[in-house]
C-alpha cells in the first residue's frame, strides 16, 4: 500500500517523542550551560605545567629540555631557558624556563608534548571553555597562566596522577639510595632523604 | 581472495612481459629495500602510455584499478635534478598488486612533460591535476589541465622542495618561532 | 567566477539546437556555500532549465597543504595531522598512516593492539555510515530527524572514543607498532554494550527510512554509476561496492587481522543512490559481527612494540605505499624516506577526492535535486578532499 512506508516512519518517530518524556534512553539531550555531562576522566583539552607544593615558582616540574617545543606539531610552544637554576621541588638544583609560552589559537590538543616530556611536567587539562575577546594577548598563554598544581591534576585524572605519583616517588627513591651508596656511611642518610618522596607521592 | 599482505607483482615477469609486449620500451627496474619490497618499475617517457595499455588490458595482469598517483620533487639528483610520476597499479578483477610505476622528466625548468595516463586509468584525472598543480608536471593528453587545489593565476608549485612561501600575510604574535620572527620583524617595518 | 567562456556557453546551445539568440542555459555556482554540499565544495553548473547540461567540481576551498606540512614534521608529529583529514574517521586514517610507516620501517604490532585496531575502526564505520545516512536524508530534505537519530548513536561511540583516547574526534590515538593507551577492562565493557544496543538503532532507522516512499522515490535510479565506469575511475568504498564491485580492501589485502574475521562484503546491484544507501545500512551489521568477534576474542598482552622508539624515529631509505579501507573508500599513505627524521615524501590518497572524479557523469541529464542527493551518497569529507 503506498504511503505504508511514511506511516510506519511517523510511528517510529512518535515512539521516540513519547518516549522522551517517560525514558531516560530516549532523552539523549542536556540543557548545556546549567546542566552537565559528567566528565569523562581521559578527556584532553590543552596542556598544563604541573608544579608541586603551593608556589608554583618555586614547584614547577618544568627543567625547560626543550624537547616538547621541538616535538610539538605545530610548534605552538615557546620556551626561553633561565641562566641560572633554581631549587626543583625536590631541593635539586635544575634550570627552569625564563619564558613558556602556549598560543591556544594553534594547539591542536594532539597531547605529543605529554607523552615526550620525561619529566612528567606537562599534562593535559580538560577545561574547554578557553574563548576569549583579546585575539592576542587572551590566546598566548603564558608560564603563569599554565601553571596548575598537583592538586589540580589529582582532581581531573585521579588514575593517571597517582601513577604518575608513584613513578616519580619510585624514581626519587631510586635516586636516593644511589646516593646513599656513594655517600658511605649510609646508615644515617636514608630515612631523611627518602621522607619527602613519599610524602609527595601521597600528595 | 588472498589473506596474504599485499601480495607483491613479480616486477622481473611483468618487465619480461613488457618487453615482449611492447617493442623498444625501456623498463628498469627499481629496487625498494625497505620490507614492504614494493619495487617498481621506471618506464620510459614515450612508450608510458603503450605500456599502461598493455597493463591494463593483458589478462594475465588486468591491472584495471590506479589507485594512487603522485608526484616526487627530486632536485638533488644527478643533473639538475627531475620530477618523478609514481603510479600505483592494482587488479580489482585478479585482486593482486600493488605494480608501482614511475615516469622522469629530463628536468626541473624546462623539460617537465610527462604522458598523461588518464586516458588509461580516469582515476589519474584528478591526481594528475593535483600533481600538475603542486609539482608543475605538463601532462599532455589529460583532458582538462587546470590547477586542482590553489587557484588560477598562483605562480610556483607549492610541493617543489625549492618552494618559497610569500611573505605577505599579516603575521600575529604568536608562540611559533618563525611565524614570531617574521612578526617583529614586519612590525619593525611598520615602524620604520 | 565562471569557468565557461561566453563563446563556449554560445557554442554548447548552438549544439543543443537553441538558435534563437536568447540565452537558455543558465550557469550556477553551487557553493562553497551551499548547505548540502558538505563542507565549502562549490560546483559549476550549467542547467538547461531544471536539467544538468555540464557539471564542474571546484576543489581547494579548504586545502593547507597537509603533504608538505608532513615534509617537516616528524613522522610522528604527522600523526595528529591526519586526524585532521577526513574528521569524522580519525581512527582509521591513524591506521592508514601508522600502517604506511610500519610497512616501511618493518614494524610489527603486538596481537592486542591489532585487536584494539580492529575494534576502534570498526566503531569509526558505524559512526561514519550513520552519519552519512543522516547527512544523505538531510540532503534529501527530511530535515532534522534522521540526522538526529543518527547523531544520537553516533554520541555513544564517540563517548567511547573520548574514554579511550582521550578526544572525541581528533583521536590521535595509534602509534607506529601499537596504540597509545590501552583499553580497560571498563571500556570493553561499554564497548560490548554499545555494539549490542546498536542492530536495535538500525532497525529502528530501516523501519524509520527504507521503506520510506519518498525516500525510494528520490532515490532508485538517481545517480547511476555503472561496473565499468567505477573500475575506470577508480571509485573505492561503499560507493564502489554499490555497483557491483566485490572489491573491499580488508578482503583483499587483509591487513591488520582482519583475515581472522568471518564477515561479508554486500553488493550492490544497481548502482544507483538507493543502493548506495542499503550497502551502508548492511555494512554496519558486518561491522557488528566484526566488532563482536573482536570483543569476544580481544587477547591480553602489551598494545605497543616495545622496540619502536617514540622520539628520533629515522627508517632507512626506501619507500612504502600502505593502503586501509576507511568508511569512504580505499585511503592509501605512500611514504618516501631518505634516512632523515622528517619524510621527504608523504603523500595521501585521499578516498574522497577520487570518487568525486565521475561525477559529473552521475548527475547529467538529472535535476539539481539529484545532483544533491547523488553527492551526498558519495559520501565526501572536505578536509579529505582538499587536504
Amino acid at each position: 500500500m503506498l504511503g505504508k512506508g511514511i506511516v510506519l516512519g511517523l510511528a517510529e518517530t512518535a515512539r521516540n517523542f513519547f518516549g522522551s518524556f517517560f525514558y531516560r534512553a530516549r532523552l539523549t539531550t542536556v540543557q548545556f550551560p546549567e546542566e552537565r555531562l559528567p566528565q569523562i576522566e581521559a578527556a584532553r583539552n590543552f596542556p598544563f605545567l604541573v608544579f608541586d607544593g603551593a608556589d608554583w615558582q618555586q614547584g614547577m616540574r618544568c627543567v625547560a629540555c626543550q624537547i616538547c617545543e621541538k616535538e610539538c606539531p605545530p610548534k605552538c610552544i615557546l620556551i626561553e631557558k633561565s641562566k641560572d637554576k633554581k631549587p626543583d621541588a625536590t631541593g635539586k638544583p635544575q634550570f627552569y624556563p625564563a619564558v613558556f609560552n602556549i598560543d591556544v589559537s594553534v594547539c591542536m590538543s594532539c597531547q605529543i608534548c605529554v607523552e615526550v616530556c620525561p619529566f612528567d611536567a606537562i599534562k593535559m587539562d580538560v577545561d574547554f571553555e578557553l574563548s576569549t575577546y583579546d585575539r592576542f594577548g587572551g590566546l598566548l598563554w603564558d608560564k603563569q597562566r599554565l601553571s596548575k598544581s598537583n592538586e589540580h591534576y589529582h582532581q581531573i585524572h585521579p588514575t593517571e596522577a597517582a601513577a604518575v605519583d608513584a613513578a616519580l616517588a619510585a624514581e626519587r627513591e631510586k635516586l636516593a639510595a644511589k646516593a646513599r651508596a656513594a655517600n658511605a656511611p649510609p646508615a644515617n642518610a636514608a630515612p631523611s632523604t627518602s621522607a619527602p618522596a613519599t610524602a609527595e607521592g601521597q600528595a | 581472495m588472498s589473506p596474504e599482505r599485499s601480495a607483491n607483482m613479480d616486477v622481473e615477469m611483468v618487465r619480461a612481459a613488457l618487453a615482449a609486449a611492447v617493442p623498444g620500451c625501456q623498463v628498469e627496474i627499481i629496487a625498494n629495500s625497505r620490507p614492504a619490497a614494493q619495487h617498481s618499475l621506471l618506464v620510459d617517457a614515450e612508450h608510458a602510455v603503450a605500456i599502461a595499455e598493455f597493463l591494463r588490458d593483458d589478462a594475465a595482469l588486468r591491472l584495471d584499478y590506479c589507485s594512487n598517483v603522485t608526484g616526487i620533487d627530486w632536485p638533488m639528483k644527478d643533473g639538475g635534478g627531475y620530477l618523478e610520476a609514481v603510479y600505483h597499479l592494482y587488479s580489482m578483477e585478479k585482486k593482486h598488486g600493488p605494480l608501482v610505476l614511475r615516469l622522469r622528466t629530463l628536468d626541473r625548468v624546462a623539460a617537465v612533460h610527462l604522458p598523461s595516463l588518464a586516458p588509461v586509468w580516469r582515476s589519474a584525472e584528478l591526481q594528475e591535476r593535483e600533481i600538475f598543480d603542486l609539482f608543475g608536471i605538463q601532462f599532455d593528453g589529460h583532458p582538462d589541465l587546470r590547477r586542482l587545489l590553489m587557484w588560477e593565476g598562483f605562480a610556483g608549485h607549492p610541493m617543489r622542495r625549492d618552494y618559497v612561501e610569500p611573505d605577505d600575510y599579516e603575521y600575529e604574535p604568536t608562540a611559533h618561532e618563525t611565524v614570531l620572527q617574521k612578526a617583529q620583524q614586519h612590525q619593525r617595518e611598520a615602524e620604520r | 567566477m565562471t569557468s565557461m567562456t561566453t563563446a563556449e556557453l554560445e557554442r554548447q546551445q548552438a549544439e543543443m539546437g537553441f538558435d534563437d539568440g536568447a540565452s537558455h542555459l543558465l550557469e550556477v555556482s553551487m557553493g562553497p556555500q551551499h548547505p548540502s554540499t558538505h563542507g565549502v565544495f562549490r560546483m559549476d553548473v550549467v542547467l538547461d532549465g531544471e536539467r544538468i547540461v555540464k557539471l564542474k567540481p571546484v576543489f581547494g576551498y579548504l586545502h593547507r597543504n597537509h603533504e608538505k606540512i608532513a615534509e617537516s614534521e616528524t613522522y610522528l608529529g604527522s600523526m595528529p595531522y591526519t586526524d585532521r583529514l577526513d574528521y569524522l574517521c580519525s581512527l582509521t586514517n591513524n591506521w592508514g598512516y601508522a600502517l604506511a610507516v610500519e610497512r616501511l620501517a618493518g614494524i610489527t604490532v603486538p596481537e592486542r593492539a591489532e585487536y584494539l585496531r580492529v575494534i576502534v575502526a570498526e566503531l569509526t564505520r558505524l559512526q561514519n555510515h550513520a552519519c552519512l545516512i543522516g547527512f544523505l536524508l538531510q540532503d534529501m530534505g527530511a530535515s532534522g530527524t534522521p540526522l538526529m537519530y543518527a547523531f544520537r548513536e553516533r554520541e555513544t561511540i564517540l563517548d567511547l572514543f573520548e574514554s579511550l583516547t582521550g578526544a572525541r574526534m581528533m583521536c590521535n590515538y595509534l602509534r607506529f607498532g601499537g596504540c597509545r593507551v590501552d583499553a580497560t577492562p571498563e571500556w570493553l565493557r561499554q564497548a560490548q554494550q554499545a555494539v549490542e544496543a546498536f542492530p536495535k538503532f538500525l532497525d529502528e532507522y530501516e523501519q524509520l527510512l527504507t521503506g520510506n516512499e519518498i525516500l525510494v522515490a528520490r532515490t532508485q535510479g538517481v545517480g547511476l554509476l555503472p561496473k565499468d565506469m567505477a573500475v575506470q575511475a577508480g571509485i573505492t568504498g561503499p560507493t564502489l561496492r554499490a555497483s557491483g564491485i566485490n572489491y573491499d580492501v580488508r578482503k583483499v589485502d587483509g591487513y591488520g587481522i582482519y583475515d581472522r574475521f568471518a564477515f561479508r562484503v554486500p553488493l550492490g546491484e544497481h548502482g544507483d543512490v538507493f543502493d548506495r544507501y542499503m550497502i551502508r545500512l548492511l555494512e554496519m551489521r558486518e561491522s557488528i559481527a566484526i566488532l563482536r568477534q573482536a570483543l569476544r576474542e580481544i587477547p591480553a598482552g602489551p598494545v605497543q612494540d616495545a622496540r619502536t622508539k617514540l622520539r628520533g624515529f629515522r627508517p632507512k631509505p626506501g619507500e612504502a605505499y600502505a593502503r586501509i579501507e576507511s568508511p569512504k573508500g580505499e585511503l592509501g599513505f605512500y611514504l618516501v624516506s631518505d634516512g632523515s627524521a622528517n619524510p621527504y615524501r608523504y603523500r595521501v590518497r585521499p578516498p574522497s577526492l577520487i570518487n568525486l572524479t565521475v561525477l559529473e557523469e552521475m548527475c547529467l541529464g538529472r535535476n539539481v535535486a539529484d545532483v544533491v542527493v547523488t553527492l551526498g551518497s558519495i559520501d565526501i569529507v572536505m578536509g579529505e578532499v582538499d587536504r
